[in-house]
């Protein structure tokens, strides 16, 4: 009998063990990367323009992210959205849904390096646009809309049956109940999906090796709002390179003398943005959560 | 509401409008929907249709695909794909043999044995995890393993660092997370009765994870490793940087090797489309493709035989 006893002892332990070796090892990464990027991280590498060979900044690929962020966003949030409505409120048993639910997991599963060389041929070569920030947010696309679908549906069914009940009730129409009644009761789950994809279309890399490309055109103007001049940073149809795309490309070829130090400071300044996203979906799904419980 | 109360209600209210009958939101979202299907149809059609090009080309050497000799620029040209699939299942099944136990011991810690205050810690710190950019799992490869590697186990053989294990244990971490959460599911949809039932009869809590918990749960558990596998075989980046790129069959865990990913990563912006080098890059991610659809098959066969409850 004691040996069960002992057993268990250990078995509690090892397990306190576990979770406290995963603690320790996450601090470490974050503590080794902002620390190595401690003298480097200045306003002049965050803003400034790459410099072959030197040190330079990484303003315009950290642009570049932002901006596909933004072009991925515009396209994938109304059509996630829209998707997951179909999944939560329309699906019905049948071969369409199945086929979608298949598709779904199987864009979740298939790796992002061959999704890249999708793009390569749908988005790159076959509209003629070339290695371009479009393509890019079109191959982003493709494995956050997906995504996208799901958390909106896992959202959407959150929401409470009464709820629906009480608005046919009142005579609406099924678009009615959705549009005024499930929809606006998930938001909260809805934008805390959105920013958490964020996080990780910001930090995708391999998709974007083939599709937006590994060079960027720098010393941007952001007064040039034409978006079909290449050299403005506003065009979707240019070359961009993005700030993980960056860091893989820096450390590749392997120029110059500064390489560790731009490669240490991006990691960081990556790892911050996507920390940033990640305690802004809980904040403001905290504060939506407050408003909405609260009308 | 039913059809036909509908029905009903439009015949006593009239004929419905036009842009009611026609239920445009309804097509849309439907549309949205579709979009996916549309597009795994025509990723499956692109990938399967460039990948089989080097069989279709006379003059390409496409025997040679099936050998384990890689060597492009030689002459006659050489395409063996063995290596590379070879290498990302080694270097696959060595992440997930490390990962799971952790991983496991992980989720279950999250659902048997952590506090409310320790779950409050170790839920956002797996969330983090997930966050983490593959090229920045890469980057701290680089800079902290593979050197660690090379300075304290040169004796048994990591010349360079750049390795199997590396590779692997980059991966255990980035598929750490995957596992956790997916087991930690699994554990929670086993209903507390069971365990009541178990705790009633004089156990441990040791023996009650033992012999209730995870055989309840293992088509669950299951799904998480292959979850986890899926990741690990699919990671380009973050592989290649810390892997070495040696593109032979797998010598050993302190020898460079190179995987089908890691070498799409590399030589695709060395090639031209048609020439059999870039055909062969294709071929290799139609073998990635067809792995990650069968893991997915895998996974709804396990979802099939999981136990409600």
């Amino acid at each position: 009998m004691r040996r069960v006893l002992v057993a268990d002892r250990v078995a509690t332990a090892t397990l306190w063990a576990i979770a406290l070796a995963a603690l320790l090892l996450l601090a470490a990464m974050i503590v080794h990367l902002v620390w190595a990027a401690v003298g480097t991280l200045s306003a002049s590498f965050v803003l400034g323009d790459p410099e072959f060979l030197g040190l330079g900044g990484v303003g315009p690929v950290l642009w570049n992210s932002f901006y596909m962020l933004f072009l991925t966003a515009l396209i994938t949030v109304p059509a996630g959205i829209a998707a997951g409505i179909y999944m939560a409120e329309y699906a019905a048993e049948g071969r369409l849904t199945s086929a979608i639910r298949f598709a779904q997991e199987a864009i979740s599963s298939i790796p992002s390096i061959v999704v890249g060389l999708f793009g390569l041929v749908a988005f790159v070569n076959l509209t003629g646009w070339g290695f371009s920030a479009l393509a890019g947010s079109l191959a982003l696309s493709v494995f956050n809309l997906p995504l996208m679908a799901r958390l909106t549906e896992q959202a959407l069914r959150a929401v409470p049956a009464d709820e629906r009940y009480a608005s046919l009730a009142l005579g609406s129409t099924k678009w009615q109940m959705i549009r005024h009644v499930v929809v606006p009761l998930a938001i909260p789950g809805i934008v805390t999906g959105i920013i958490l994809t964020a996080g990780r279309i910001f930090g995708e890399a391999a998709a974007l090796l083939f599709t937006a490309g590994l060079t960027t055109p720098s010393n941007y103007h952001f007064e040039n709002l034409n978006v079909l001049d290449p050299k403005s940073p506003w065009s979707p149809f240019r070359p961009a390179t993005t700030l993980a795309v960056y860091i893989w490309k820096v450390q590749s070829e392997g120029l110059g003398s500064s390489v560790k130090q731009i490669a240490d400071g991006a990691s960081a300044l990556l790892l911050l943005c996507v920390l940033g996203f990640n305690v802004g979906a809980r904040m403001i799904s905290r504060v939506l959560v407050y408003r909405i419980t609260r009308a | 509401m039913s059809t036909s109360t509908l029905t009903a209600a439009s015949r006593l209210l009239g004929r419905p409008r036009f842009l009611d009958r026609l239920d445009l939101p309804r097509r849309l979202v439907t549309a949205a929907a579709g979009s996916m299907v549309l597009i795994v149809t025509l990723m499956l059609g692109f990938v399967a249709w460039n990948g089989i090009q080097i069989f279709l080309t006379p003059g390409s050497n496409a025997g040679s695909v099936f050998s384990t000799a890689w060597q492009p620029l030689a002459n006659p040209a050489s395409f063996g794909l063995l290596p590379f699939v070879t290498g990302t299942l080694a270097v696959t099944m060595l992440a997930v043999a490390i990962s799971t136990p952790l991983s496991v011991g992980l989720a279950l810690f999250l659902a048997e044995v952590a506090p409310v205050w320790a779950r409050a810690v170790v839920q956002p710190a797996l969330e983090i995890f997930v966050g983490i950019p593959s090229v920045v799992y890469g980057w701290l490869g680089i800079t902290i393993l593979v050197p660690w590697l090379r300075e304290n186990f040169s004796g048994v053989g990591f010349t360079v660092g750049f390795s199997w294990l590396a590779g692997s244990l980059v991966l255990t971490v980035m598929i750490l997370p995957t596992i956790t959460s997916i087991a930690y599911d699994a554990f929670r949809a086993v209903p507390g009765d069971l365990r009541a039932a178990s705790l009633a009869l004089g156990t441990t809590r040791w023996q009650t994870i033992r012999h209730v918990l995870l055989p309840a749960s293992a088509a669950g558990v299951l799904t998480a490793v292959i979850l986890g596998m899926t990741r690990a075989a699919g990671e380009a980046l973050a592989v290649q940087m810390v892997i070495g790129n040696r593109p032979t069959m797998p010598t050993g865990l302190t020898q460079p090797l190179s995987t089908l990913t890691s070498q799409i990563t590399l030589d695709m912006g060395n090639t031209v489309a048609g020439e059999p080098w870039n055909q062969a890059l294709w071929t290799m991610s139609l073998v990635l493709l067809l792995i990650a659809v069968g893991f997915v098959l895998l996974v709804r066969w396990l979802n099939g035989r999981r136990q409600t409850f």
